[in-house]
């Protein structure tokens, strides 16, 4: 077996390949199951789950699921390193069950996660088909009434305004903070980076505390949305700072140096090209950072107040949102509370879902990369400028040869210079 | 890492460079009032109370007795089994996406974990409290009655030759909490350490194999100390996450104002819970104790979190993908 590029690139060269991890090299995969190895776990998962349920029903007094499969897993491994020993050795042993280990745990990762939102959906199953769930809000319904009255509209709607406002004060702020880390280098920057890294490990609820203590406390306003705002932008800010920053220090150095070589000024510079360049991993960022601050209930606990009914002004009066609602739904003992608590945590995660797939769509692609409509845009604006710089160049020296750029635009690879057509137009003579 | 650049921006770049400073000056100061007004309010409190305030368990601010020792030991103790649980699940979880899964599975397998960590914490609160702590109950009657002594096993007020007596004693235990907090922590290490482990040098891998290792020989001598930075780093994230969370273990725990070592009994504390649960009824003063103990938390994770990054930054991790 040869090492191969990863991904062959392409004559020509379509696009730089900047999200390959080790350029020219390719990972190969060693691992190949045989027959023997599948008997063997199958003899020995057998024999595991015979063996315990023998244990469990016969001959100990143990119960409960979670000792069931705790005891049926150790007995598997045993019994696998048994079977596995006759025909290998040590080094081989050792080789299969860990496999068997690792493999187990990432299984148990990804089903933990499947089992929670699954449960989540599934004790929201009673409170969501009822269609007021949604159109209603709680001013009418009691506690003892049953699901199909009252709704969580006031805390979807508060959700939306007070993470709007939140974006509005974090994503400006924060990606101008990250610009300046990464384009004002100096020891300031260095110290603000270091700072910010530190408020990452800002504990939420102690967001929350600082916005309850100067706002509300010792400047006196009431609790409510947009109290809850703030909070969630001292908590987020950091999360996006951080996460923009990263994004914006994977720009490729020689893009900016091409800029500059081209005379550009310096906040031409990022706005044309830098900014450009990483715009689907700062999406990205935000929308992750988004997803953060709507399901973070602490922050939102101590600032928002609690009301049942709509509050569509998030400067004045308490504001419900959507964790918030959850957790005070479970905290009554009624289960028909219990069933909207767990509608609301549905209804939250299915919001956070959303989030994910919209930045799993937009982003995933490295600085420079682009999408083919993108390309497609990027080859014919390259293409109108040649014709213009060749109409231009024509009727001002009234040249009869054609300047070389409008030969053949496409074959320049223009995804490899997301500068837009806009500075060579300012500076052409 | 853009270079600096010397020659004279001109008027356009000298506002551009104003303003960019200006913004990172303004989270500068945001960030440090936070921590600033903290302190600012905690010291009425912290001078009132002086040394005795790490030492007291009690936490009655109004008559005097004030103190973050239980709540401290609960916090500490809900992030150690948090992270007893989670290192082992976001090691697997790490190797088994970066070395085992099939290539085509990566990507999805990446998206599901960088999930788990965007959801809500209220959720896995939820879960915990209404389908897991029904679940664990007998194993931790199990572990009560066989075990208990281990000192931290032990749980007071249970009888184990007693078959029929019930179970609220193991209820609304630090274990239980410790398991919520370490399902939202695990991913957030997990990325961390995939991440790591994903950058092993080819070549390095494939010399192993040439000199005859098995795929776990392969790991154990090339992927595990080239990510050992990589894995302490993420280890520390989240126990920095597991130290503040709030909602999670809020809805789980019933607190208690003692020290509680038992990680079985019923009952825990936390500082984020504290804080979640006395912030309504506080007096100005009470208020400012609270300030205090969440200086205290966040004092405690920015040490944990800068430990973690400088280990990160020094480690090798990473030297190969430059």
């Amino acid at each position: 077996m040869t090492i191969a590029p990863e991904r062959p690139v392409a004559p020509g060269g379509t696009g730089p390949n900047l999200r390959a991890p080790t350029v020219g090299e390719r990972r190969r995969s060693p691992g190949q199951l045989r027959a023997t190895d599948v008997y063997a776990m199958l003899g020995a998962a057998a024999a595991a789950l015979s063996l315990t349920a023998l244990m469990f029903t016969r001959l100990l007094p143990f119960s409960g699921t979670v000792g069931f499969v705790v005891v049926a897993y150790v007995l598997f491994l045993a019994l696998y390193g048994l079977l596995v020993s006759f025909d290998e050795d040590g080094p081989a042993v050792r080789d299969r069950i860990a496999a068997v280990v690792v493999q187990s745990l990432g299984l148990v990762m990804v089903t933990a996660l499947a089992v929670v939102v699954i449960y989540t959906l599934w004790e929201g199953r009673k409170a969501l088909p009822h269609l007021n769930f949604f159109t209603q809000d709680m001013a009418e319904a009691g506690p003892l009434d049953p699901l199909t009255a009252g709704g969580i509209l006031h805390a979807i709607l508060g959700t939306l305004q007070q993470i709007t406002i939140a974006l509005a004060i974090t994503v400006p702020t924060g990606l101008l903070c990250a610009v300046f880390l990464n384009e004002v280098p100096g020891r300031f920057a260095r110290f603000v980076r270091t700072v910010v890294e530190a408020m990452t490990a800002l504990p939420s609820i102690v967001a929350g505390l600082f916005i309850y203590a100067t706002i509300i406390l010792a400047l006196g306003f009431d609790r409510s949305g947009f109290a809850a705002s703030l909070a969630l932008s001292v908590m987020m800010l950091p999360i996006i700072i951080r996460a923009a920053d990263v994004v914006i220090r994977l720009v490729p150095g020689n893009l900016r140096e091409a800029a500059y070589a081209l005379g550009t000024s310096r906040w031409r510079t990022v706005w044309h090209v830098v900014l450009p360049t990483a715009r689907s991993g700062l999406t990205t960022s935000v929308i992750l950072g988004t997803a953060r601050g709507v399901g973070e209930t602490s922050p939102v606990l101590l600032t928002a107040g609690f009301t049942a009914e709509i509050n569509g002004n998030p400067f004045e009066g308490p504001q419900l949102s959507l964790p918030l609602a959850t957790f005070e739904f479970v905290k009554s003992p009624e289960p028909t509370m219990i069933a909207r608590g767990f509608g609301t945590a549905a209804a939250l995660m299915a919001l956070v879902l959303l989030l994910f797939v919209i930045a799993r769509v937009i982003g995933g692609r490295g600085p420079g990369q682009l999408t083919r409509r993108q390309e497609h845009r990027r080859v014919r604006a390259s293409r109108q400028d040649a014709e213009r710089f060749a109409a231009r160049t024509s009727a001002a020296a009234s040249a009869p040869r054609t300047p070389a750029a409008a030969s053949g635009p496409g074959a320049n690879s223009p995804t490899a210079q997301p500068s837009p057509p806009r500075t060579p137009r300012r500076s052409a003579p | 890492m853009p270079r600096r650049l010397y020659a004279d921006p001109g008027l356009p770049d000298r506002v551009f460079r104003g303003v960019a400073r200006g913004g990172g000056g303004l989270v500068l100061a945001v960030m440090l009032l936070v921590g600033g007004f903290l302190l600012y309010r905690a010291w009425q409190a912290l001078s009132r109370a002086g040394w005795s305030f790490l030492t007291t368990e009690a936490w009655e601010p109004d008559a005097g007795r004030f103190g973050i020792a239980a709540v401290l030991v609960g916090t500490v103790l809900i992030a150690l089994v948090a992270i007893v649980v989670a290192v082992p699940l976001a090691v697997g979880g790490a190797l088994y996406i970066s070395e085992y899964a099939p290539p085509r599975l990566r990507q999805t397998l990446i998206g599901v974990v960088d999930l788990m960590a965007a959801v809500p914490s209220v959720v896995y609160g939820l879960w915990g409290l209404f389908f897991f702590e029904g679940q664990i109950l007998p194993t931790a009657r199990w572990i009560a009655t066989y075990l208990s002594w281990i000192p931290i096993f032990e749980v007071a007020g249970a009888d184990p030759n007693d078959p029929l007596a019930p179970e609220t004693v193991y209820t609304s235990s630090t274990l239980i909490a410790g398991v919520v907090v370490a399902l939202m922590v695990a991913p957030i290490a997990c990325s961390v350490m995939r991440e790591v482990f994903s950058q092993a040098p080819v070549g390095e891998r494939e010399g192993a194999f040439a000199l005859g290792a098995t795929r776990w020989g392969m790991i154990s001598s090339v992927v595990l100390p080239f990510g050992k930075g990589g894995m302490i780093g993420g280890t520390m994230l989240g126990l920095g996450r597991a130290l503040g969370e709030t909602i999670g273990v809020y809805l789980i725990i019933s607190p208690v104002f003692e020290i509680q070592w038992h990680v079985l009994q019923s009952g825990s504390s936390s500082v984020a819970a504290l804080i979640a649960l006395r912030y309504g009824e506080a007096s100005e003063f009470g208020m400012s104790a609270l300030m205090a103990a969440g200086f205290a938390l966040f004092l405690m994770t920015l040490v944990v979190n800068f430990a973690a990054s400088s280990i990160v930054a020094r480690s090798r991790s990473g030297a190969a993908s430059e």
